[in-house]
């Protein structure tokens, strides 16, 4: 069924896909396992090989009504029943269903004498009788190393192994072969010599004493795939891969903005508060208030009847409720009412992965609109700071997906960190609150400004946050010649302002009254300037008259004196003429 | 598939022996291969020089009646299982070396 599949349609696309039912793995795998043809998995001991390839089968028979043929070497049938009945698989349910048969092949090879010739058909009869009488599609080995222990033949059983092989795929079933990692192979006997069209790689490795179990496709013949490593969890419900690094940038974007829980805070996000869905940090030295800033937004989140998820790494939940009484939170109610959960988890307990994984799994069954972090300084001291980012990222991508409302805060050291911060996170925030102790005048006060806020108008400003029994509060710090100032240097500065402008107030009006006396002395002077001018005028006038009275008086005496002496008759008017013009150039 | 019991199909019994040290010899093949005939022969030829007369020889042919594969746990083809005496023992290919096959049916001596 497959190999002509194979054949006649060698395009990527049209290889057809299995889905395994297994959380995660269906992603990374773009649609499961290729059908019909067998999937190695290996790994080291203890990496849930066993556990993948039950699954697999399980889920098949339980969600796709897809019976399965298990072929254990290494556990007898009723161990494993026992063994996955902790993980909330009922084997014998399952069987008695005809959904599943397990099917427990035993080499002891102090009973085995070899002689001679032989081949594998008895195995391949009994596999081939299981998955006739159950219909099966999926069949499971685990592990078919096991041979390689009972028989000593190792020509025959490659051989026989890869007829083996072939016989599943003419069967058309899809079946998992679980291998034990080598030295240098990804199975000590080379399975992956058969097994040529799906590799996966489990891994379970232990860094700072802290183990994470590590997911890979090694190969995928025929088909894309995520080639990264993803953490996997193995808990109460099997197993669960998180394909969290395959998420793209493609996340929508919502421009619903939601309160921050502190309405000064609001209108210096442009008066509306963050995006829903939007990554929002919060870094600060110990005790600038980082956890009451998340306590105000989850508050507000549960108020509108949004469920919140809180993280909490360094508190228990008690505590948190106990400390958030102080400054008038309530959290205990919303918690009783269903709205909220805390999650608290030392870091160190498990790996980062693992955080991760186990963040999805609660983010998953909780379905929150707001999740807090607090804070995700914490998590490296589970990891390198590189990883911490990767995975920082990946779980902010998938809020981003799910329109989650992250809130994360960030505990910085006192010197100088701020730019740590800046190398790991910031990129992937798009509102960065920044909250600083600012210390002075013997005493410390918080300050809180907006480091960056994508897409959206706000206030560069520094408040000054303070925490009291009715919550936080944001008030305007003092900001002049003489630096920031808050608290009670802030107080007195706005005292000493306060009597400063008084007096400023004093002087001017004193000068106003200094403007309205010199008026009135300019004014009397004007006055008496122009009372002299009069006097001036008068006099000038007289004069003026005089010498007119004069001028006439000459003129009758020339005429007077003309006629006594006879001359002959000039016209007067040239004369005078000629005389005042004189006069008037002199 | 999980029904058990031993009712022998595809028989090719030799029997001749009587009950007390009684050799119950199971030869599972799948079909008339050319291995499996050669494994009867020989199976047959070493029964008839070393136990003579006590041995019953059950061939089982597993594309007729796969269940039984399960039971005694065959995996490789032909095998041979002594089911009696106690301990059950395996022998698996041929069976073309003669010594070896007594050394696994435990047959020591010479008669």
């Amino acid at each position: 069924m497959a190999k002509p599949d194979k054949k006649s349609k060698p395009a990527v696309d049209e290889l057809l896909k299995i889905q395994t039912g297994i959380k995660g793995l269906d992603e990374i795998t773009g649609g499961g396992l290729p059908q019909g043809r067998p999937t190695l998995v290996c790994g080291g001991t203890g990496c849930g090989k066993t556990l993948l390839a039950m699954e697999f089968l399980v889920r098949g028979a339980v969600q796709f009504d897809e019976p399965g043929v298990f072929i254990s070497f290494e556990e007898k049938s009723d161990e494993l029943t026992k063994n996955f009945i902790s993980l909330g698989f009922d084997l014998n349910e399952l069987v008695s269903q005809n959904k599943l048969s397990i099917d427990y092949v035993h080499l002891e090879p102090r009973e085995i004498e070899e002689t001679g010739e032989y081949d594998l058909e008895g195995l391949i009869i009994r596999i081939g009788h299981a998955i006739d009488t159950l219909g099966a599609k999926r069949v499971a080995l685990d592990t078919i190393e096991a041979l390689f222990s009972g028989l000593s033949n190792e020509a025959i059983l490659r051989s026989e192994l890869r007829r083996l092989f072939r016989f599943l795929k003419d069967k058309g079933v899809t079946a998992i072969v679980t291998g034990e990692q080598g030295e240098r192979t990804f199975t000590r006997f080379g399975l992956e010599e058969y097994v040529a069209d799906c590799v996966i790689f489990l891994n379970h490795a232990v860094s700072q004493q802290i183990a994470t179990r590590r997911l890979r496709i090694v190969k995928y013949r025929g088909s894309a795939h995520g080639t990264n490593e993803y953490p996997f969890l193995i808990d109460s419900q099997g197993f669960s891969v998180m394909p969290i690094s395959s998420i793209g940038l493609d996340h929508p974007a919502s421009t619903e903005r939601i309160p921050t829980g502190i309405p000064r805070l609001d209108t210096m996000l442009g008066g509306k508060g963050y995006y829903r869905g939007s990554s929002i940090l919060v870094t600060g030295t110990a005790g600038t208030g980082k956890s009451s800033m998340a306590a105000h937004f989850v508050d507000a989140a549960c108020r509108r009847g949004e469920r919140s998820l809180y993280f909490a790494f360094e508190e228990s939940q008690n505590q948190i409720i106990r400390n958030m009484h102080s400054i008038g939170i309530d959290l205990g109610r919303w918690v009783d009412q269903g709205l909220l959960q805390f999650q608290n988890a030392r870091p160190s307990l498990y790996g980062l992965e693992m955080h991760l994984v186990v963040m999805h799994k609660a983010i998953d069954q909780f379905k929150p609109a707001i999740v807090v972090v607090d804070p995700i300084s914490n998590l490296v001291a589970a990891a390198s700071e590189a990883e911490v980012k990767s995975m920082l990222s990946r779980m902010i991508d998938y809020l981003k997906m799910k329109q989650i409302t992250a809130f994360c805060t960030d505990l910085t050291s006192t010197n100088g960190s701020l730019e740590r911060t800046e190398v790991g996170i910031s990129s992937l925030m798009d509102t960065w609150l920044l909250l600083q102790a600012m210390e002075g005048s013997g005493e410390r006060n918080r300050g809180l400004y907006i480091l960056k806020s994508r897409g959206m108008a706000h206030s560069n400003q520094i408040r000054e946050f303070i925490l009291s029994d009715k919550g936080a509060q944001l008030r305007d710090v003092y900001v002049g010649p003489g630096g920031v100032l808050t608290g009670s240097a802030r107080l007195a500065q706005e005292a000493s302002d306060k009597f400063e402008s008084l007096n400023c107030k004093q002087e001017i009006e004193r000068k106003q009254r200094e403007i309205e006396r010199k008026k009135t002395a300019i004014e009397a002077q004007i006055s008496a300037l122009r009372t002299q001018f009069e006097d001036e005028k008068d006099q000038l006038e007289r004069l003026i008259s005089k010498e007119k009275q004069r001028d006439e008086t000459l003129v009758l005496d020339n005429q007077a004196m003309s006629k006594v002496r006879q001359a002959d008759e000039l016209p007067a008017k040239q004369t005078r003429i000629e005389k005042t013009g004189k006069g008037g150039r002199k | 598939m999980t029904r058990v019991e031993s009712h022998a199909t595809a028989k090719t019994p030799k029997a001749g022996g009587e009950n007390e040290n009684k050799w119950m010899l199971r030869l599972y093949v799948a079909g008339q291969t050319p291995k499996a005939l050669t494994a009867f022969a020989n199976l047959k030829r070493i029964c008839e020089e070393h136990l003579q007369g006590k041995y019953q020889i059950e061939v089982i042919d597993l594309l007729v009646n796969p269940t039984l594969a399960k039971d005694d746990q065959i995996l490789a083809l032909p095998t041979l299982v002594r089911k009696l005496p106690e301990p059950v023992k395996k022998i698996i290919g041929d069976l073309s070396n003669t010594e070896r096959v007594l050394v696994g049916l435990d047959i020591r001596p010479i008669i």
